[in-house]
């Protein structure tokens, strides 16, 4: 099924979690927050949020500094 | 003599106009972590007169802050929470300022932004900064804001460094992609231009303007 990540279309399996989503992109999970279709979804809910077809995804990953 | 509280009141509000001055006098705002970030946000809200700033960090002023945090050189091993509270009070010694000398976490963090209706976060760390937007979007009411900062290492251009409203109650600031990890260092001018960023959008939140 095709959801967009960051602005691009990507082709992803059916009945994939967001943490599998994150660990298959290689994201770092301590350094990014991730919003789904416009609200940023906890940490403790990756594991239990499935993502659908046409969801539109937007990761965050944060850069040190300050 | 230093000028009373009412002299300093009023002109604020020549400069500012009163109908600005009163929400921003109203103001309540949060600055987690007090480095090249945190502390030039708190001086620039301190010198526009937000009300009430909310100082959190649990770390000393070291000599090597001094190239881009507003300290000074008598206050290096002194708590940044003190000093900054210190600066800020030749500032203006009237604005309501509370300190915390903790380290923020994910299981402390509630309870230390119970009062505040905007968050800043101006930690160093990637880590931090992502623990912080999961706390706030976990735990915290849905009434408050959180403005962050992502991405302002070395000397590229001011340009590059923008505000983005990433949704309702999170607006990001900083080019999002020069970071301690791709080799920069943190230095005043650039640090200085995404905390501009980050002040500039919490007095637009207090006046009631929602786009970045």
């Amino acid at each position: 099924m095709t959801i967009e990540i960051n602005g691009k279309q990507e082709n992803i399996s059916e009945n994939m979690s967001l943490a599998m989503l994150v660990e298959a992109k290689g994201y770092e999970l301590k350094k990014i927050a991730v919003e789904l279709n416009g609200e940023i979804i906890p940490k403790s809910k990756y594991e239990s949020c499935f993502l659908s077809e046409y969801d539109t995804l937007e990761v965050v990953t944060f850069v040190g500094g300050g | 003599m230093i000028p009373t509280r009412d002299e300093v009141y009023e002109t604020l509000c020549v400069r500012h106009t009163r109908a600005v001055q009163e929400k921003l006098a109203a103001g309540r705002v949060a600055v987690a972590g007090l480095g090249g970030l945190g502390s030039t946000v708190a001086v620039a809200l301190a010198r526009a007169g937000v009300g009430q700033l909310h100082l959190i960090d649990f770390d000393r002023v070291d000599l090597s802050n001094l190239n881009r945090q507003q300290y000074r050189m008598k206050d290096i091993g002194r708590y940044k929470t003190e000093a900054l509270r210190e600066i800020i009070g030749e500032i203006n010694p009237y604005l309501k300022i509370e300190t915390d000398t903790v380290k923020i976490t994910a299981e402390n963090a509630k309870a230390l932004f119970t009062e505040e209706d905007i968050i800043c976060e101006a930690f160093d760390q990637a880590v931090e900064k992502a623990m912080l937007t999961d706390v706030f979007f976990e735990e915290l009411s849905r009434e408050k804001m959180l403005v962050a900062a992502s991405g302002m290492a070395g000397f590229n251009s001011s340009n590059l460094i923008r505000t983005r409203k990433v949704n309702s109650r999170f607006y990001l600031c900083g080019d999002e992609t020069n970071g301690l990890e791709s080799g920069g260092s943190l230095m005043a001018p650039r640090v200085g231009v995404c905390a501009a960023h980050e002040a500039n959008m919490i007095l637009r939140i207090l006046v009631g303007e929602a786009e970045a």
